[in-house]
Order: structure tokens, then C-alpha cells, then sequence
């Protein structure tokens, strides 16, 4: 018989409050109780990530600020890197991920979903910003086959397809996932450039993640 | 079709006195298009004040718009505290690298002089010429970075946002520095022919800081700066929501407000009328894709929704017209809010 699974729901209507209010001591409280009493990857799972789902979800109905977005992710990341996770916490059945700002400077886009992958207990390579030929380096060099893209310029946006282009040539299978400004504003625009998905924000980033790990 | 019969000059400021004038008025922010017209690179292009003017007067005469746009690039501004640009052929100069990589830094950092900064001063040369050639004709449109959101290509958002939201005192000086060169450039611009200035400011939005926040810190700076600018200003987001910050908004004294398309455009209306004017509030990203039908159609809605009584310009949310939207999409734009703008708008109800 399979093992119950425990309901921390209210723990994670717990932490939501605590992020938005940026209660750094009650936060550090909670996430102390739950460590003790439940594997990493139910707190990962169960607590942090659908805590941060809401809270992107309420960005995307206009009910919380980018702001908040940004400082839940960063005391969830600061939450995630202040214990030491036994090996089996990171998930082991994902492909090598990279993710970068795409030809920009821009880059706390790409800070909230790393922090969103971490915290859902994703090993992610960062590539921080990178041009073109730095990003196709790195994916080949790392043997990435999920690249994360953070853009913030329309023209930035349309050059991710010569970067299809190339892993294409190349014959290098990478699952690309597009996010950024000009991808919401343009629903099209990620499939336009040859892009396996759009991630309109953190949460939605790990959900494309899963989606295209399906595809490889 | 009923031909125009006032100036964009008189056009704007009958709207902008929410009075109804002959026809809805059209603000193409264009600044790229500019080198194409002239077959220049988009380098070459900003590199001489003169090709702005010449690029400027074409893009009038060709789409009969109703503005000329004194701006040349977001990332001018971060030049002249000392940053750089990168530049493409295929998109607008992009802010290079930070200049204040600490915080502590800030306290170091000294306000650019305008009148010893040779980009500001490319730009207020290319107002002037335009100034007279155009004279009380067509509205000039200049152009400042808020104190608030400059610090993004100051500093990189998520360095910004920390020290705002954590070391307040680093984050007041800031907004002190940001705030003298602010008023200096904006008036500077006034004073070379500029009629009016946009103050970009989307980290005042609500998509980006919590209303709260925004009056903590974003508004009272806006109120001393805007406060402090010898000339109509409209205060622009950037494609952000503005909906719940409109009456502090009001506050500033703007005499203009951007909406998004993330707001519903008769609400925002509604809550602007006789106060302050609306700008808006069409998509520039989603332009490259527009049939004239799209663009008519879209021109339709925003003018049913927010034209009646005037108070309504017609533009892009963005302040930017991306350079890969085409031409005709353009034409189309225009040729719709002469057919659709005329007003009393009968049609719309």
C-alpha cells in the first residue's frame, strides 16, 4: 500500500503570507518545522513550490507586484541554499539545464525563475547573461538539453531562432524555453522563432520544464 | 473622408484641454524608422544630430502623424552618467553594462552636467533644429527616464529592487542625484524646443511595486520632480498597469497618463476624465503581425473606448515602435484614426 501523503496545504498558505510580507523570522520558523518533519522533496513539492505558484499567478492577474515576485523567489532560494539537502533532494531523472539572459543586461527575469527552479529542487547550470555564441558554447560544452531564455528586447526575442537554427545544423536536440516581455505581449512570438515553450512566469517555467522533458 | 482641419499642435492641446478638436490625434513614437527613411545604420543614424532632424520630418510628412519624437534611445541616459550602449542593426541601442555595481558606490556617484554631456547635447542640438522647422506647428516630444526607474540601467533591476526595498538610505541618495539631473536634462529639452516631456516611469507601476510601495517611494519623487519641470509632462509606464495609481498620478500634476493594454481602456478613461489625459493604448510588439483590418479594427476599439470628450491621444504602450513593424502597418494605423477619429464619434456608443 503506497504511503499516505501528508496535506500541507495550510504550511504552504503559511509561507505564501510570510513571503509577501517578507517575515524573514517566521519564514525561517516554518520552513524549520517542516524540514523536521518531512522529506525534502514533500517541503519542495508541497510547501515552497505551490506557495510560489499563487504568487505567480496572483502577478499574472495583476493582484501582486514583480517586486514581490522577485523577493519571494530570492528568500525561497535563500531558504532552499540554507540547509544541506541530501543527494536524493535534487531531482535525478532531469537532463543537464541551462538558462540565461539572452543578449541583455536585464536580469532579474532570469534571477526569479532560477530561484523558482532551485526552490523546486531543479539543478540548473547559470549561464548569466550571454550573446549568441556564448550560449551555443555552453549548451554544447555542458551537454545542456533544456536552455531557459530570458529575454527582454523584441529583437532580442527574434534572434533565439537563429539559435534553433544553429543547435539544428549542429544536429544538438535542445528543448528551448522562451520567457520574457516581448513572448507575453506576442502569444506567437516563441513558437515564431522555433521555441519548444513559452514560460509567461516562474512557476510556469517549471511547468514547461516537465512538459518538454516528455518531448525529449 | 473629412479632411484635418487644425494643426497637430492645436489638435493636441484641445485634447489635451479635454475638448474634442477635429479628429482623435496619433502619437507614432518612432525613433528607428528613422534610419531606415535615410538608409543609414541605426548607429550612423544617432550619431548626427542632423540625420534625427531629417529622419524625423520624413517619418512626419510620410505618415502624417501628429507628433515629432525628440527621444533617441533609453540607453542615452545611462551614457551620460558614464555607462555604454550596444548597438544592432535591427533594434534600438541597448543600455550596456551597470555603472554602480555596490550600493556604497552611491555614494560616490555625481549627476552628469547636461551642458557638458555631448549625447544629451546631440539630442537637445536635433530638438532645436526641429524646433524651427516645425515652430508652433507640431508638438515636439521629449523625453526623461524617471529618478526611479533610471536606476534599472543604473544599477540591474534586481540590484535596485534589494536596495530599495533594503538599504533606504543609499536608495534616498540615489533619488536625491537621479532627481537634480532629472529636472536639468528635462528642462534643458524645454528649452532647446521640446513641448512637452514623457516621464518613463514603469517601475511605478503596479505591475512592478505594490501601490504602497509606490507611495513610499516612486510618488513623492515624482511629485517633487515632475513639480520641478517647466512644461507639461506625461508620465508613461512602459506597457505596466496604472490603473490603481491614477489619482495619485493626478497627484503629480501629468498631464498625461500611458495606459497599458493590461488595463481595461474605458475604466481608465473614466477615472482620467477632465483630470488628465490618456495615452494609448495600442500594442507595438503585436504591430509586426497587423492585416490593415487588425489595425483598423484595433484603432476602432481604443478610440470607442477612451475618445469621447476628448483627453485621448492615440499611441503605442511601449513608447517605442519596434523596428521590424512595417511600414503599410503603420500607414494603416493612421489612415484608421482619420477615418475612425473624427470627431464627434458618432459611431461609437
Amino acid at each position: 500500500m503506497a504511503a499516505k501523503i501528508p496535506d500541507l496545504t495550510p504550511q504552504s498558505r503559511q509561507l505564501e503570507e510570510a513571503l509577501l510580507t517578507v517575515d524573514r523570522v517566521g519564514l525561517v520558523a516554518l520552513f524549520a518545522e517542516c524540514t523536521k518533519s518531512y522529506s525534502p522533496l514533500q517541503v519542495f513539492e508541497q510547501v515552497i513550490g505551490p506557495a510560489l505558484t499563487r504568487i505567480g499567478d496572483a502577478w499574472e492577474r495583476g493582484e501582486v507586484a514583480l517586486s514581490e515576485v522577485y523577493m519571494a523567489s530570492r528568500l525561497c532560494e535563500e531558504l532552499v541554499d540554507s540547509v544541506a539537502w541530501p543527494a536524493n533532494s535534487v531531482r535525478g531523472d532531469l537532463p543537464p539545464i541551462g538558462l540565461a539572459v539572452f543578449e541583455d543586461y536585464h536580469m532579474l527575469g532570469k534571477r526569479i525563475v532560477y530561484a523558482f527552479l532551485r526552490a523546486a529542487g531543479l539543478e540548473v547550470a547559470d549561464y548569466g547573461r550571454a550573446v549568441a555564441d556564448e550560449v551555443f558554447e555552453k549548451v554544447r560544452g555542458d551537454g545542456v538539453q533544456i536552455l531557459l531564455l530570458s529575454t527582454l528586447m523584441l529583437r532580442s526575442a527574434l534572434r533565439v531562432r537563429d539559435l534553433r537554427s544553429r543547435f539544428d545544423a549542429e544536429g544538438l536536440d535542445v528543448k528551448i524555453i522562451v520567457g520574457g516581455a516581448p513572448y507575453r505581449f506576442d502569444p506567437q512570438l516563441w513558437q515564431e522563432v522555433g521555441a519548444d515553450a513559452m514560460g509567461r512566469n516562474g512557476p510556469d517555467a517549471i511547468a514547461c520544464v516537465e512538459a518538454v522533458v516528455q518531448r525529449l | 473622408m473629412t479632411s484635418d482641419t487644425l494643426t497637430p499642435m492645436q489638435r493636441t492641446l484641445a485634447t489635451l484641454g479635454h475638448r474634442e478638436p477635429d479628429r482623435v490625434p496619433v502619437f507614432l513614437p518612432l525613433t528607428l524608422h528613422g534610419a531606415k527613411e535615410l538608409g543609414l545604420s541605426i548607429e550612423q543614424y544617432f550619431a548626427e544630430p542632423g540625420n534625427v532632424v531629417e529622419g524625423q520630418l520624413r517619418l512626419l510628412t510620410k505618415y502624417g502623424h501628429d507628433c515629432i519624437y525628440g527621444f533617441f534611445f533609453a540607453g542615452l541616459e545611462l551614457m551620460a552618467w558614464g555607462g555604454g550602449v550596444m548597438f544592432f542593426d535591427d533594434g534600438p541601442p541597448n543600455a550596456a553594462a551597470p555603472v554602480i555595481h555596490r550600493p556604497e558606490d552611491i555614494l560616490d556617484l555625481v549627476p552628469p552636467e547636461v551642458a557638458e554631456t555631448p549625447c544629451l547635447l546631440d539630442v537637445l542640438s536635433a530638438q532645436r533644429m526641429l524646433k524651427s522647422e516645425v515652430g508652433d506647428d507640431v508638438p515636439i516630444i521629449g523625453v526623461v527616464i524617471s529618478p526611479f526607474s533610471l536606476p534599472v540601467m543604473q544599477m540591474g533591476f534586481d540590484h535596485y529592487l534589494d536596495l530599495m526595498l533594503e538599504t533606504p538610505h543609499l536608495f534616498e541618495r540615489l533619488m536625491a542625484l537621479n532627481e537634480e539631473f532629472c529636472v536639468a536634462w528635462a528642462n534643458a529639452q524645454l528649452e532647446a524646443g521640446a513641448t512637452a516631456i514623457v516621464y518613463f516611469d514603469p517601475v511605478a507601476s503596479p505591475t512592478i511595486v505594490p501601490r504602497q510601495r509606490y507611495l513610499e517611494t516612486g510618488h513623492p519623487v515624482a511629485m517633487r520632480t515632475l513639480a520641478r519641470i517647466s512644461g507639461p509632462t506625461a508620465v508613461h509606464f512602459a506597457s505596466g498597469r496604472c490603473m490603481s495609481i491614477i489619482g495619485d498620478v493626478i497627484d503629480t500634476g501629468a498631464a498625461v497618463i500611458g495606459a497599458s493594454t493590461l488595463d481595461d481602456l474605458s475604466s481608465v478613461k473614466d477615472a482620467c476624465r477632465t483630470k488628465v489625459a490618456v495615452l494609448g493604448n495600442m500594442d507595438a510588439i503585436q504591430m509586426r503581425h497587423w492585416s490593415q483590418e487588425a489595425a483598423e479594427s484595433t484603432v476602432k476599439a481604443s478610440i470607442a473606448a477612451a475618445g469621447k470628450g476628448g483627453g485621448f491621444i492615440l499611441s503605442d504602450i511601449h513608447g517605442e515602435i519596434p523596428w521590424q513593424v512595417p511600414d503599410e502597418v503603420l500607414v494603416d494605423i493612421v489612415s484608421a484614426a482619420k477615418r475612425w477619429g473624427r470627431y464627434p464619434l458618432d459611431w461609437a456608443h
